[in-house]
């Protein structure tokens, strides 16, 4: 199987060498056939991979396939852990990027940076693979850059753009913060546990559980908790959890793909899977869950809020990540891990369906995308608007489709929850409900349904998008509908994590919803008269009634909450915050640093100054040579006497 | 006194060059100005014939004779082979420029042969006479030859200048050498360090004595506060006879240190280190910090001189045997970077134009790639970078100073050596970097373009593989 795994790896990473180092030469028919030749196989593979671990049972696969260096008795390595976990990862990842890839061919049609774009999106999927099949914290943190790097070359990708480059530094320095606090997480493991390795740091933490380290002095903290929390700061960059999370909505300065793929799909989920891999360490700490609980609940029902308020449709999208993003750390503080990858399976194929359906809307509209410049594109678009509809109702956790099975066992299990802060999340991710049915529908009405707002010459030109468009529409779809029914039962209370997830049984509030679960279809219409679906309902018919029968009061309701909506529209201030106070707070250090470190001490007083002062002496001394013959007789009689008091009648 | 009939056969090399430097000085009175190269040619057979003899008398024991007056030993045998090949090299360098400069006359050569002898007296003499009459003969000498060009007023002033402060720093030796010979009773260098051995050495009498010495061969040398007469002769002199004075004397004025500092006054090592250490240190830092100030390369090079002189002088101040053998590598290496530098001045240098100016190096890349790349192995030698020989040179004393405990003077001749590097490496910038202000090809004989490129190669070459030329200073010192 190793052969196996090898290949899913390294099969998109050699289609993003040949595109990228030869693009030129293959041509753009080149490009995009090797790299979805690539992808495709790596997808086949996985399918290989998940039959061989999930359907026939094979045990774990834990082996290192090569080691880079052994220092101090730390084996730096890259190797696999094959789990169910990672299969399932593993086929995630590889299905969305191969929709993707072929999606772009479309998208991308007229763009100069062809092949650059399959080479980046190739690498992208290669680094995203050596990430959720690592078997160890350096190959983790490996992958984990990688991404990070990928994701700023591609919010980059036009990079002639002002706003892009803006919004890709912004993402990499934000990413920065969270990757130190998890670069220091790793630190502090292979410090007290002497290893990298998963399977050695599992199978020691529960002996270091009672340890206690000083990080600032007099205060004693347990050492899960700091390592715990470190590495949930490098989640939280990489999952854009609150305050980390500014990055996310720039990101959108990327081409369209690249946001289903990268910034909904996978890459954003990397923060989700680490936690849920991490599990057997979070265990150990309820005070880290307690926060990791807090954090996801805050960025569930803010950010949700925020979609309400975006007009660009794409960032709506984004947003509504955001919120989602937060149910799935939720979940995971409530130590429901198998909910949260069970979201994150769900989400990332809803996700991607309605990035790449706003993406056809974009196409269609001449990348404008501006909602309020849309309406009635329902009788141009079928196939995205039904495609749009079904990731909608989808991600509004529609009774019967995917999003509803994974959002409502999350909302369950925060109730079943009784962790410090549980009472809080509950409150926040039920009036999430209603606030992501709200912006959804918002978005989908005022795209597909009303008056048509765009100019004529736009109208004229109004039409379905091509099949390399539309296909991966309804192929991400059918996932979206059916997911979450087939996988639940399985998922979330069978044994399919059994080994890939440890719960401490205080812990297990999974099993507790368990102990009524019946099947998919009794858990289907238990939901059904729930509060989450009565909440969701009224949001869509808020937003029916506001943005198709009134239109009207949408400005009334703006001008009465004129304070709310501001705060809104200022996204909390975060931006605000971080542009006066780290962004210019560092160009005051740097400038500190530049004029007054650099220029007047190191170059100007040191180096310069030096320099200098020699060549000053150099021309003062050069004075005593003057040239008349009894000056110099005098130096030598002057040295001769100097000599002779120094040393002989002293 | 007994007079008892010499062995002459240790002396045969210096009465060989003795006997053609009076051949040379009759056959050239014979001589048109057309057939003038026959003088030159002479001379390099003369040098040649002294190195055979040098060479073929060579054995490892030391022997005295002239009643104790004069030494033949290892150290003496590769100093004066290398003597005359660095005549032999400035002779070759010198020829074109002379010519051209209708200075080709014998006095050149045969002032140059007398001063080989003086330096061979100096390296060989092992009684403060023998010493002081080669000084002599070799001071004398150089002092002609800065005069050579009488019509020009700047070497008649450096010549006047050079004369009347040698002359001062020959009264003080003959003083020192006088207080010495009061002091022990003998002229004879063996017998003084015995008596010294014998007795202790803090009498007031001694120590004037070793001061007055000091000082005379700190003038010789160069070093800080004697120094005031080097810059003035290297830029007044012509350039051929500028070369001369850097280089050969310098080893025999080495030479002339070890046999009276360590052979003769080796007992009293402890009082003249610490005069070493202040020449030393003054030597390093005022050379290399003055020198930046310089435009004119010739006056540049004087100062580098300083510097060096002053490296130099760590070697032998600290006193073991592989400092002087530092001390000799150093003095070897630097007599050859020396040739290098000045050889391509006179490359250089046309009618009418001297090439003497920093300034003139500009753009030389550009004239010849070749010979830019040979002043730059000379110039970073000089400046002492690896892999170039001149950093083996100043490795070696750095060690044997650090090895003495004086770690404070090896970081003081390493901060030097940095600021050193700022005025060697310009030149590299201004024949890189800069346009050239003369375009014209350079023109040279093929002697000289082989003999300068040999040269460049050889300071590559001995960085590369140093170790040969460091052993054999090792083993003739033991």
């Amino acid at each position: 199987m190793k052969g196996v795994y090898l290949t899913v790896v390294l099969a998109p990473l050699i289609g993003s060498i040949i595109a990228g180092l030869f693009g030129r030469k293959i041509g753009k028919t080149g490009a995009h056939g090797v790299t979805i030749a690539g992808v495709a196989l790596s997808f086949l593979m996985s399918l290989v991979a998940f039959k061989h671990i999930v359907i026939d049972g094979a045990p774990t696969f834990n082996e290192s396939v090569y080691t880079w260096l052994i220092s101090d008795g730390i084996r730096l390595e890259i190797g696999f852990l094959i789990d169910r976990l990672t299969a399932l990862m593993m086929v995630v990842v590889t299905f969305v990027s191969l929709m993707v890839h072929i999606y772009t061919i479309g998208y991308m049609k007229d763009d100069p940076g062809y092949q650059r774009f399959f080479s980046y999106i190739s690498l992208f999927t290669f680094s995203m693979l050596m990430l959720v099949m690592a078997n160890n914290f350096l190959q983790l943190f490996f992958g984990w850059e990688a991404v990070g790097l990928v994701s700023y070359l591609l919010i980059g990708f036009w990079y002639q753009r002002e706003s892009a480059i803006y919004a890709n530094l912004k993402a990499f320095l934000v990413n920065r913060v969270g990757d130190f606090g998890f670069l220091l997480g790793i630190a502090a493991i292979l410090m007290y546990f002497n290893s990298l390795d998963y399977a050695d740091v599992f199978a020691a933490a529960p002996l270091l559980s009672d340890v206690t380290i000083q990080v600032f002095p007099g205060v004693e903290w347990s050492l899960l908790t700091v390592i715990c929390i470190l590495l949930f700061i490098g989640a939280m960059g990489k999952s854009a959890q609150m305050p980390l999370h500014v990055w996310l909505p720039d990101s959108m300065e990327g081409p369209t793909p690249i946001s289903a793929l990268i910034h909904a799909a996978t890459m954003v989920t990397a923060g989700i899977f680490m936690v849920a891999r991490m599990s057997p360490l979070y265990e150990l700490s309820e005070t880290a869950l307690s926060v990791v609980l807090v954090i996801g609940a805050l960025t569930a029902f803010l950010m949700g809020l925020l979609g309400i308020v975006q007009n660009d449709i794409k960032r709506m999208v984004a947003y509504s990540t955001l919120s989602q993003l937060g149910y799935m750390t939720v979940a995971l503080g409530v130590s429901a891990y198998s909910a949260a990858i069970f979201h994150l399976m769900t989400h990332a194929f809803f996700k991607a369906l309605m990035f790449l359906a706003a993406g056809s809307v974009i196409i269609a509209m001449h990348h404008d995308q501006d909602i309020r410049n849309m309406g009635g594109l329902k009788k141009y678009m079928p196939i995205t608007y039904w495609t749009f509809l079904i990731g909608a109702l989808a991600l509004i956790g529609f009774p019967g489709t995917a999003g509803f099975f994974s959002k409502d066992a999350i909302i369950e299990a925060v109730h079943a929850s009784d962790l410090p802060g549980s009472g809080f999340a509950y409150l926040a991710v039920l009036l999430g409900v209603f606030v992501t049915a709200l912006y959804t529908f918002r978005a989908f009405f005022l795209v597909f349904h009303g008056k048509e707002r765009m100019d004529e010459h736009t109208r004229t030109h109004l039409r379905e998008s091509p099949l390399v468009v539309t296909v991966p529409l309804i192929l991400l779809a059918i996932p979206s509908v059916l997911v979450g029914m087939v996988a639940i039962g399985p998922l979330l209370f069978g044994e399919f994590f059994a080994d890939s997830i440890y719960v401490a049984a205080a812990h297990d509030v999974l099993a507790r919803i368990g102990e009524d679960f019946t099947g998919a279809l009794g858990f289907l219409f238990h939901g059904m008269l729930g509060m989450p679906v009565l909440l969701a309902l009224a949001g869509v018919a808020t937003a029916w009634y506001i943005y198709l029968q009134r239109p009207e009061l949408a400005g009334l309701i703006k001008a009465r909450f004129e304070l709310l909506y501001r705060i809104l529209d200022r996204k909390y201030g975060f931006d605000d915050f971080n542009e006066a106070f780290f962004a210019a707070g560092s160009r005051g250090l740097g400038r500190l640093f530049w004029r007054t470190g650099d220029e007047t001490v190191i170059d100007g007083v040191a180096v310069n100054g030096t320099a200098k002062g020699i060549g000053w002496i150099a021309a003062r001394i050069r004075q005593a040579q003057t040239g008349l013959l009894y000056h110099y007789a005098f130096a030598m009689i002057i040295g001769l006497l100097i000599l002779i008091s120094f040393y002989v009648l002293l | 006194m007994v007079f008892e009939f010499p062995n002459f056969v240790p002396a045969l090399a210096e009465i060989f060059v003795l006997t053609m430097a009076c051949v040379v000085l009759i056959v050239d009175l014979f001589l048109t100005e057309r057939n003038r190269v026959i003088t030159y040619l002479l001379s390099q057979a003369t040098l040649l014939g002294a190195a055979v003899l040098t060479v073929s008398l060579h054995n490892n024991s030391t022997e005295l004779t002239f009643s104790g007056g004069f030494i033949r030993d290892g150290m003496g045998d590769v100093l004066k082979v290398f003597i005359y090949l660095v005549v032999a090299v400035v002779f070759l360098y010198s020829r074109e420029y002379l010519v051209v400069r209708k200075l080709f006359k014998g006095e050149f050569f045969v002032l140059g042969l007398f001063a080989v002898l003086g330096m061979m007296v100096m390296v060989s003499g092992h009684s403060l006479l023998t010493i002081y009459l080669g000084l002599e003969l070799l001071s004398l000498s150089l002092y002609a030859m800065v005069a050579m060009h009488r019509d020009s007023m700047p070497a008649s002033e450096a010549a006047m200048k050079y004369f009347i402060l040698g002359a001062i720093a020959s009264g003080m030796l003959l003083y020192g050498m006088s207080l010495i010979y009061g002091a022990t009773g003998s002229l004879d260098i063996g017998v003084i360090a015995d008596t010294l051995r014998m007795s202790p050495g803090d009498d007031m009498v001694l120590l004037l004595g070793l001061t007055f010495i000091i000082v005379a061969l700190a003038f010789k040398l160069g070093a800080v506060p004697f120094h005031m007469w080097i810059p003035d002769v290297y830029h007044g002199a012509p350039t051929p006879v500028t070369l001369f004075i850097g280089s050969a004397p310098k080893i025999a004025a080495f030479a002339m240190v070890m046999r009276l500092l360590v052979d003769g006054l080796g007992p009293l090592h402890v009082q003249w280190q610490d005069m070493l250490v202040i020449l030393a240190a003054l030597s390093i830092v005022a050379g290399s910090v003055i020198a930046i100030a310089q435009r004119n390369l010739k006056r540049m090079l004087a100062y580098s001189t300083i510097a060096h002189v002053g490296f130099l002088l760590l070697g032998i101040l600290a006193g073991t045997e592989n400092g002087y053998a530092g001390a000799m590598f150093y003095v070897l290496v630097y007599a050859l970077m020396t040739l290098g530098a000045f050889g391509m001045i006179l490359m250089l240098s046309r009618a009418g134009f001297e090439a003497d100016e920093i300034e003139d190096f500009k753009g030389l890349n550009e004239r010849s790639p070749w010979f830019a790349f040979v002043m730059l192995i000379l110039m970073f030698s000089m400046a002492g970078v690896p892999p170039f020989v001149g950093f083996y040179a100043k490795l070696a004393v750095l060690q044997a100073v650090i090895d003495a405990g004086l770690v404070w003077l090896a970081v003081l001749a390493v901060l030097s050596a940095v600021i050193g590097a700022f005025y060697y490496l310009r030149i590299v910038k201004y024949m890189y970097f800069d346009k050239p202000g003369d375009e014209s090809a350079l023109q040279s004989n093929f002697d000289m373009r082989a003999t300068i490129s040999a040269n460049g190669l050889l300071i590559l070459g001995l960085g590369i593989y140093p170790s040969g030329l460091m052993a054999l200073c090792v083993t003739v010192l033991r």
